[in-house]
């Protein structure tokens, strides 16, 4: 055991990996003997250092204990007894961890020790195991029923298709499956070795290659080889190859490590193709392919019942399709990262994807925006508008115009044409970029969105060189970069006037809630230093943005707070009903000039309201007297509204408590998403014409219809935050990293975004935090660089194949400075007649981004039913559409995925079962409708955490290591109760921790001595002086910082009651609101394809 | 005995009343075909320092109908032999009467300790639309006018331009006010609403029933007692900037007017009504927005003038004078009373306004600028104290009058409103504000004066025995400036005379000033509503008749017509009342109009006769000052003149006079004595100044100065540029005039008096 532990954390992670794998797997067979689910983590114990210490708990759970198998030999017979017995059941479990397959390589070398322990068989299935497993069953039943045809040889394409796809389950696999697949895994044995590797590899391992495996490393180039990728449809050697999750079987044969790594990334092709050409056409085809490969997994859900059945003789039987040997979003994710993080991100060419946003990369802008700004569902489009409608596949770009970059890469140009502004194209308007073809000797332009010929104006004018370039390309934004921006000249003014600089005013609750909460206390107190930290622009000594103060319960209290007083001043309007504001000089006011007056009414404030007995509030006339405040200054800004209460004084916009839980799963649920009154959308229009951009802060101990409250903010491009039952001591952090971070952010104002497309296709639908008063203009009152704009596009004409497809969206906004800009993005997609091309650029991400935001407004129109039956059709239709298409001919009871959309139905499920579209009991009417709102202006890095949280485990990599450890899946099953985990996404952070720590990691964590002291619930680690606990807060610190809003850290114990609000999140997991496992659920999608393919 | 002219001041001393007839006829016939309505003008709160108030309360008559307070002896007697004297008169003998019961105490001034005092209020709704000096200039005579108030009363601010702000002083550290919008008519309720001043629905178990009386005041925080809060106020006073929002070129700052005044009203009411309270609003200028809106914001837009009015073209006069007079009809309801200062070149919109101060009692001043003294001293006069250390107003107080059988009340014309109490005492025929016995003044001061008109009802085939006499008894309920409530009972009685036997001693007992007074205010009250030339008319019609009765001449003869000494004034007041601002509305704005006209309907008669007939000094090395004709013929090169209008003072140097004065001999040793000519007038002035309120507008000019325009249209035009040559005189300055002369005015008088045409 021990030297397990020191071997795992030694190695690179990557190999310590391997061994685990190893273990869980035999931990697993035995826990699935166990059959309690908490087994599983047993197993994980087992692999981690304290198996020894868990083995009392291993021997309740024999199996997990077993994990330790390879190296102790005790135990090894329980593990091995284990495996023995259920060669299968172990084999499930084994491939729980996934990653630890990754290191297949390091596996190998395992395997061979393993080998000499006891339990050779052991040893074996766990490599065979896992890959079967979870690959396996699926490849299992594709290898019984590839086996059958063409076990070894039919690697080859063919094969492929057959090993990938999971073998079907169907019934008929199960049965021969399990057992077969048993065999086959041990027959595979031999080529266990490799042929884990290859598989794994191919999907997980890739990435693991660290081992140093040379070949994986030469694996990376395979990107040619996608480029190669022959049709879709060649599963040829390719798919076994390439789409290494197929592998089991396949890639055995191939070489065994090359072949893995190519087919894992796929990222290698050239070089393999160079290496090996043989290969490259199966790489090629397992791009294509390689979606196809991957999807093999067998539908494993029917199979499971039968399996259970047939299993029956063995307890084991209740486990369907092995966990492992589905498509790993953890290994996606961590393929992605080894082969694409590397090396920057060039967009010079058209239809590139670019990598995952789980993946650190930097951009090299050289024509084209960079994916931070926009990313597509597909870079590929369908020429035509029967293709798409043929693939199902929406296209759509989330665009993000503001989006922060990071400190390596510049910030757009600010391009100035002095008097003449922005060059344009006389028809469609489309601003200058780098598509846009000079002709003429350079006197004259092609617009490439619409052709139409412009005159180059005189002063724009420039030669070409012999290539049609203009000599000048180079010097200039707008026509070498896909991101810039334009000075707008007063043309592009409201009313033909230069804006003055923008304001924010703040609008404080000071109802008896507030107050007593120490809620405007504290507020008060952080806004004095806050105002120093208003956007400013550049290299700006003092923001240019002024700052007012209103406070207000059932009336609204305007602060005087000009610099020449000595006392602030307050005036008070009580005529809610009509809203007005009471005074203009003095209310908006330069930071510094007024800084004492300022600081003696945030002094003030708190106990001026100190004795309240108003528990009332008003909402609407709050927020109309900022948007009158900035009218009379003549100005956007924004309103920062902190609010406590569902607002019943009489006033316009005055709201009933109209929460009922009985409506959920009827007709009539809907409504809970939807406004209370129209005041609320009118009120917002008025806001947008006056550039006026609310955000607001909740701090409701009760129902307070976010779903109505956030709609003035959602129009008006603003953000709702929302912290339930607020207490100073437990969320004032919380609270206040989100405020400073929504004060301090950069913001446009007063924007009009337009997407103009090639003629061919057209924007037509967007989502997000904005107003539209016509059918292609977005208006945001405010836009910062969290905001994301989903826009969908629909054919209206063909698109032609050379010229590809051309997005370009322009900002005309508002800078902090009060500087009217124009932000372009431009971005060139391909087109293709194929669909095999279609799917084999796209982004899964996205396409959950697109989704989602599609689904949750679906809610506020439709039951919530159908909006789910709605997507779970359009994706069966994506992937059948792929089966039936591109993928290589196999039997229908195979599963087969495109291997850009592997992850689709995990995401999918993650969608589906997330609260706005399953409510559990816990989730209140609010809850939803906050989350609704949030969804509907993330960006496709923020959907894709959303919906699949991140868990890391805390202590399975080395202390002194610094980068964060690899995530594991969200299951349960691969929680083991002798570590800890860290699980965030993006809004929720916990800290988890199992049950038998050890008591030196719970004292140096927690400074408790044992693990029942730990506090439940807490929410701030103490700090202490040790390496753990520096890089436990270190990690959680980094994990913040990674996200647009502050997470709450939540500890977590084993077996608590908090718990449960903990296993929400593991979204792989059944859930107790009625989700979907995602074996379940990818069986549920098998059938839904195979119905749809019948 | 003295002669009518002794009787008649020593009546207005003593009692502050003087009648038109001293004796009166008998019948009703009689009575109207004296032209002039028996009537008098009654001053109810004239100051007697000589007349110490008495501390205990009215014995009232206990015939339910008539409630007189006091009756003097003899009738008393008479009347009820066996009335029996509550116990305050337990004393009474033979020397030791009651006050009462003393000839010298017609007038009594009461005590009465029931009920709980209210301090005086103080509510000063102040325009931020001003200049920066006149802003400055009327934050400083504030600040000052906090020092005068009595520590105890309470104060309030609203301020108002495009907002108004009602000032919470309670607070400490951040002042706070609450602000409404300037366009939106708001309701009483509304605006107790939104002030907080309506209790909320709390549980009453809370409220201690002790607490309240212990602070019966503390109810709002937005009036409080003076000496809590001066220092507070003051720097709130210090801080007030102008109103705040942009007004671009061409437009008027956008004033509230209408809606700060419907706010300070509504406070009032909510908070103390029937308590004695002053608001007190400081306007630059026309109320441009909202209820009461005079005239738009476009600068191109003039404000409306009399053409326009007559032309109908005053597209929100008749808007804003409902408004306004709804806000006042509510304040006098309450007992509360508005002042107005009004002080801009151009009109601020009295006219729409005046009610406001009309019908409550209040002050109307108008002046340039707050940063003139005109504007400084009136307002500090307000305050001025008498000689008991009392501020000389007073509030809430209710006149009711009282007469015997033969006479009825017709009506009453000044700052007052009626109370609609009908009685058997009640004529049903109206001058001025009648059908009614009571009315209400919610504010006055020892100078206030009201027009009081009676009908005589006596018929003449029912005739009063002869030394009848009648009886009229004035019963002034109202509360002192120290907070007491208190009651002046007034009692006259004069003889009644019949017409056939007795003209003559009707005759010598007319009182022709107090006459003249009396008709100019119902030509003046007229002409409120009526057009101009028909008051006129009417004015004439009037003096026709009354010479035609009184006057002594041949028919048809114009030279034989005389007057006797009690009526040969009168002529010359009509004429030079026709020319008067009052009834004259060419020269003058709307604004101005209605500014000399409320102050007309509401000064004693002196001050009412100079305002029809100024006064004219002239000072010369010729002999000592001397009253001289207002004739243009006075007008001299070698005279410095000092004319009193009441509204201006002017001081006009002769051509020669003012050579000499800008050649300098008034600095050289040997011409000192022209010094003291020149310094003489201007001390006259200045004791003319030092009692008038309102300040007079002070104007310094000589012959060619432009502004001897003031007194250029005030003298009778004996010499115009029609008769000069015809007069071929040296004197007097030739006045640029079509206006007829009094001497022709006079010549067809007596042609129309002795014809037998009408």
């Amino acid at each position: 055991m021990n030297v397990n532990q020191s071997v795992p954390p030694v190695p690179s992670f990557g190999q310590p990996q391997p061994v685990y794998p190893g273990y869980h797997q035999s931990s697993y067979g035995g826990q699935s003997g166990s059959t309690a689910p908490t087994i599983p983590y047993g197993a994980y114990n087992g692999p981690v250092p304290g198996y020894q210490q868990t083995l009392p708990q291993g021997m309740s759970r024999a199996p997990p204990s077993s994990g330790a198998p390879p190296a102790s030999t005790a135990q090894a017979p329980c593990g091995q007894a284990a495996y023995g017995q259920f060669g299968q059941g172990d084999v499930q479990n084994g491939p729980s961890s996934t990653v630890q397959m990754q290191r297949l390589p390091g596996s190998q070398p395992f395997g061979s020790p393993l080998a000499p322990v006891g339990n050779q068989p052991a040893v074996l299935q766990p490599y065979g195991p896992p890959p079967t497993s979870a690959q396996v069953t699926a490849q299992l039943s594709g290898m019984q029923i590839s086996g059958a045809v063409a076990p070894a040889p039919p690697s080859s394409g063919l094969g492929y298709g057959p090993p990938t796809s999971l073998a079907s389950a169907s019934g008929s696999f199960p049965n021969s499956g399990l057992y077969g697949s048993y065999p086959q895994g041990q027959a595979p044995p031999l080529s266990q070795a490799q042929g884990h590797p290859g598989i794994q590899t191919s999907q997980r391992s890739a990435p693991s290659q660290a081992s140093g495996f040379t070949p994986p490393a030469s694996g990376g180039p395979r990107l040619p080889s996608m480029t190669g990728p022959l049709l879709p449809g060649q599963s040829f050697g390719g798919p076994s190859v390439s789409q290494p999750n197929h592998v089991s079987s396949p890639p055995p044969q191939a070489l065994p490590p090359g072949t893995q790594m190519t087919g894992p990334l796929g990222p290698l092709p050239p070089m393999h193709s160079l290496q090996q050409p043989g290969y490259q056409p199966q790489q090629n085809g397992s791009f294509g392919p390689a979606r196809g490969p991957q999807p093999n997994y067998g539908s494993p859900y029917p199979a499971a019942p039968t399996f259970g059945s047939q299993s029956g003789p063995q307890p084991l039987p209740p486990k369907r399709l092995d966990p492992d040997a589905i498509p790993s979003p953890i290994q996606v994710i961590e393929d992605d990262r080894n082969n694409r993080g590397t090396e920057p991100f060039v967009t010079g060419v058209r239809g590139q994807v670019p990598p995952l946003v789980t993946t650190n990369f930097l951009v090299k802008d050289q024509g084209n925006a960079s994916p931070r700004y926009i990313r597509c569902t597909s870079y590929n489009i369908p020429c035509t508008s029967d293709m798409a409608k043929q693939a199902q596949v929406p296209l759509a770009a989330v665009i993000k115009p503001l989006a922060s970059l990071p400190p390596e890469e510049a910030s757009p140009y600010v391009v100035d044409h002095g008097e003449s502004g922005p060059l344009r194209c006389n028809r469609c308007k489309a601003y200058m970029c780098p598509f846009m073809q000079f002709i003429e000797g350079g006197r004259r332009f092609q617009c490439c969105f619409c052709s139409c010929i412009n005159d180059v104006p005189p002063q724009y004018f420039q030669h070409l060189d012999h290539t049609g370039k203009r000599v000048d390309a180079y010097d200039r934004p707008e026509l070498s970069l896909g991101s810039y921006e334009f000075l707008a000249t007063v043309d592009y003014c409201k009313n033909n006037k230069f804006p003055s600089p923008p304001a924010f005013i703040f609008m404080i609750d000071v109802s008896y809630n507030a107050i007593r909460t120490g809620l405007v206390r504290l507020l008060c107190e952080e806004l004095k230093s806050l105002l120093d930290f208003l956007p400013r622009e550049g290299g700006a000594e003092e923001s240019a943005i002024r700052v007012g103060f209103v406070t207000y319960n059932k009336v609204l209290h305007f602060y005087n707070v000009k610099s020449s007083l000595a006392q602030p001043q307050m005036m008070v309007v009580s005529d809610v009903a009509d809203m007005f504001v009471p005074l203009l000089d003095g209310f908006l006011v330069n930071v510094n000039e007024s800084r004492a007056v300022i600081t003696s009414l945030l002094d003030q404030i708190p106990e001026m309201f100190a004795d309240t007995r108003e528990t009332e509030t008003v909402f609407v006339p709050v927020i109309q007297a900022g948007m009158e405040a900035l009218k009379a200054a003549e100005c956007a800004g924004k309103l920062f509204l902190f609010h406590t209460s569902l607002p019943i004084a009489e006033a316009p916009g005055k709201l009933k408590n109209r929460d009922d839980r009985k409506l959920i799963n009827t007709d009539k649920e809907k409504t809970l998403f939807q406004p209370q009154t129209g005041a609320y959308q009118t009120l917002a229009k008025e806001c947008v014409a006056q550039g006026c951009c609310v955000d607001l802060f909740l701090f409701p101990n009760q129902y307070v219809d976010v779903a109505t409250l956030s709609v003035v903010p959602q129009l008006t491009g603003g953000s709702v935050y929302k912290y339930a039952c607020f207490q100073v001591e437990n969320d004032q952090e919380r609270f206040l990293s989100d405020l400073r971070r929504d004060v301090q952010k950069v913001v446009g104002f007063d924007a009009v975004m337009r997407v103009r497309t090639s003629t061919g296709i057209r924007a037509v639908d967007f989502f997000g935090a904005f107003y539209m008063s016509n059918t292609t203009d977005v208006e945001l009152a405010g836009l910062d660089g969290d905001k994301t704009v989903t826009v969908e596009f629909k054919h209206d004409d063909r698109l032609n194949e050379e010229s590809g497809a051309l997005l370009q969206c322009a900002l005309l906004y508002t800078s902090c400075a009060g500087q009217r800009r124009l932000r372009i993005h431009n971005l060139a997609l391909n087109c293709c007649t194929q669909l095999a091309d279609l799917y084999r650029n796209c982004e899964t991400d996205t396409l959950i981004n697109y989704m989602a935001k599609f689904a949750y407004r679906g809610v506020l129109n439709s039951p919530v039913k159908a909006v789910r039956d709605t997507l779970i059709t359009q994706c069966a239709q994506i992937l059948a559409c792929y089966r039936k298409n591109c993928a290589s001919p196999s039997s229908a009871g195979q599963l087969i995925l495109p291997e850009c959309m592997k992850l689709l139905p995990v995401y999918l499920n993650c969608v589906l079962k997330s609260d706005v579209l399953q409510p559990g009991a816990e989730i209140t009417t609010d809850d939803r409708a906050y989350v609704r709102q949030l969804v509907t202006s993330m960006d496709v890095a923020e959907t894709n955490v959303f919906f699949y949280p991140r868990l890391l485990p805390l202590t399975k990599s080395p202390i002194e290591s610094t980068t964060e450890p690899p995530a594991v899946r969200a299951s349960e099953e691969r929680l083991s109760n002798g570590d800890m985990y860290l699980l965030e996404n993006g809004l929720n952070l916990f800290l988890w921790v199992g049950a038998s720590v050890q008591q030196g990691v719970v004292q140096s964590l927690f400074s408790v001595s044992s693990f029942s002291q730990i506090t439940s619930g807490l929410s701030v680690l103490p700090v202490l002086d040790n390496p753990l606990s520096k890089k436990v807060r270190g990690l959680i610190d980094s994990l913040r910082a990674q996200r647009s809003r502050y997470m709450k850290l939540i500890v977590v114990k084993q077996e608590d009651k908090l718990e449960m609000l903990f296993k929400h999140f593991l979204v792989e997991d059944k859930s107790l609101s009625g989700g979907a496992s995602y074996v379940d659920f990818l069986c549920h999608m098998h059938k839904e394809i195979r119905q749809l393919l019948s | 005995m003295a002669t009518y002219l002794e009787f008649i001041q020593q009546n207005e001393e003593r009692d502050g009343v003087r009648f038109s007839w001293n004796v009166w006829p008998s019948s009703r016939l009689e009575a109207t075909r004296m032209v002039v309505p028996l009537a008098c003008l009654l001053t109810p709160l004239k100051e007697r320092p000589d007349l110490p108030p008495v501390q205990y309360e009215p014995v009232l008559c206990s015939r339910p109908t008539c409630k007189a307070c006091n009756i003097d002896m003899p009738a008393l007697i008479k009347l009820f032999p066996s009335f029996q004297f509550p116990p305050a008169y337990g004393g009474i003998s033979e020397v030791n009467q009651p006050a009462e019961l003393m000839p010298q105490f017609s007038t009594i001034e009461y005590m009465i300790q029931r009920g709980a005092q209210s301090p005086l209020i103080f509510l000063y709704v102040v325009d931020t639309c001003l200049e920066e000096d006149d802003l400055q200039a009327l934050k400083e005579s504030l600040q000052m006018s906090l020092s005068l108030l009595p520590p105890d009363a309470l104060v309030g601010l609203i301020t108002f331009g495009r907002m108004v702000q009602v000032h919470e002083l309670s607070c400490e550290g951040i002042s706070k006010s609450y602000v409404f919008r300037g366009t939106k008519d708001l309701t009483a309720k509304q605006i107790q609403d939104m002030l907080g001043l309506t209790k909320p629905a709390m549980p009453m178990q809370q409220a201690r029933p002790v607490q309240p009386q212990e602070h019966p005041f503390a109810s709002t925080r937005f009036l409080q007692p003076v000496h809590k809060i001066d220092m507070n106020l003051t720097d709130l006073l210090g801080e007030l900037q102008r109103d705040p929002w942009p007004v671009t070129q061409g437009k008027r700052p956008l004033r509230s007017t209408g809606v700060a005044l419907s706010i300070a009203v509504g406070l009032l009411e909510g908070t103390f009504p029937n308590t004695g309270a002053r608001i007190m609003l400081f306007t630059g200028g026309p109320p441009t927005q909202g209820p009461g809106m005079v005239v738009g914001d476009e600068l191109k837009i003039p404000i409306r003038s009399w053409h326009d009015i007559e032309k109908d073209n005053a597209r929100f006069m008749k808007k804003a004078t409902k408004h306004y007079e709804m806000l006042a009809n509510r304040t006098a309801a309450n007992g509360h009373c508005i002042d107005i200062y009004a002080c801009a070149l151009d009109q601020t919109g009295l006219l729409e306004m005046k009610c406001c101060a009309n019908l409550t009692g209040g002050y109307m001043v108008m002046g340039d600028s707050f940063n003139t003294s005109l504007f400084k001293q009136t307002f500090q006069r307000i305050f001025t104290k008498d000689f008991n250390g009392d501020f000389r107003m007073a509030f809430g107080a209710t006149l009711d009058v009282k007469t015997s059988r033969e006479l009825k009340i017709a009506g009453a014309i000044g700052p007052c409103v009626s109370l609609n109490v009908k009685g058997p005492c009640v004529s049903e025929n109206e001058l001025g504000v009648g059908g009614t016995s009571q009315w209400k003044i919610c504010g006055l001061d020892p100078t206030s004066t009201f027009g009081i008109y009676f009908e005589v009802v006596n018929q003449h085939n029912a005739p009063i025995p002869q030394g009848g006499r009648g009886a009229i008894q004035f019963v002034t309920h109202y509360q002192h400036s120290s907070t007491q409530r208190r009651i002046r009972v007034t009692t006259i009685a004069r003889n009644w005379a019949d017409v056939q036997s007795q003209l003559r001693h009707i005759e010598a007992a007319f009182d022709q000033e107090a006459a003249a007074v009396l008709m100019a205010r119902l030509g003046v009250f007229r002409a409120e509503s009526e057009e101009g030339p028909d008051v006129l008319r009417w004015l004439d019609r009037q003096l026709i008749r009354l010479c035609q009765k009184f006057g002594q001449y041949n028919k048809e003869d114009p030279t034989s017509f005389r007057l006797s000494d009690s009526f040969s004034l009168y002529p010359q007041f009509m004429f030079h009342l026709r020319r008067s601002p009052f009834l004259q509305v060419f020269n003058n704005s709307p604004d101005e109009s209605s500014y000399y006209r409320h102050h007309f309907a509401r000064q004693d008669l002196t001050q009412s006769l100079i305002m029809i007939q100024p006064i004219l000094y002239s000072y010369s090395f010729h002999g000592p000052p001397e009253p001289v004709l207002l004739d243009s013929s006075s007008i001299l090169a070698d005279r410095i003149l000092l004319m009193d209008t009441f509204f201006q003072i002017v001081i006009y140097l002769g051509e020669t006079i003012a050579q000499w004065c800008k050649a300098g001999y008034q600095d050289m040793p040997e011409y000192e004595n022209f010094k003291h000519l020149l310094q003489a007038p201007l001390d006259d002035a200045q004791e003319i100044l030092q009692a008038r309120f309102p300040m007079p507008r002070y104007i310094n000019t000589e012959h060619g100065g432009s502004q001897a325009r003031f007194l250029l249209s005030k003298v009778n035009p004996s010499q115009t540029h029609n008769n000069l040559y015809a007069w071929g005189q040296e004197t007097g300055a030739p006045i640029l005039t079509d206006d007829v002369s009094l001497q022709v005015f006079m010549d067809h008088l007596k042609k129309l008096a002795v014809s037998s045409a009408c």
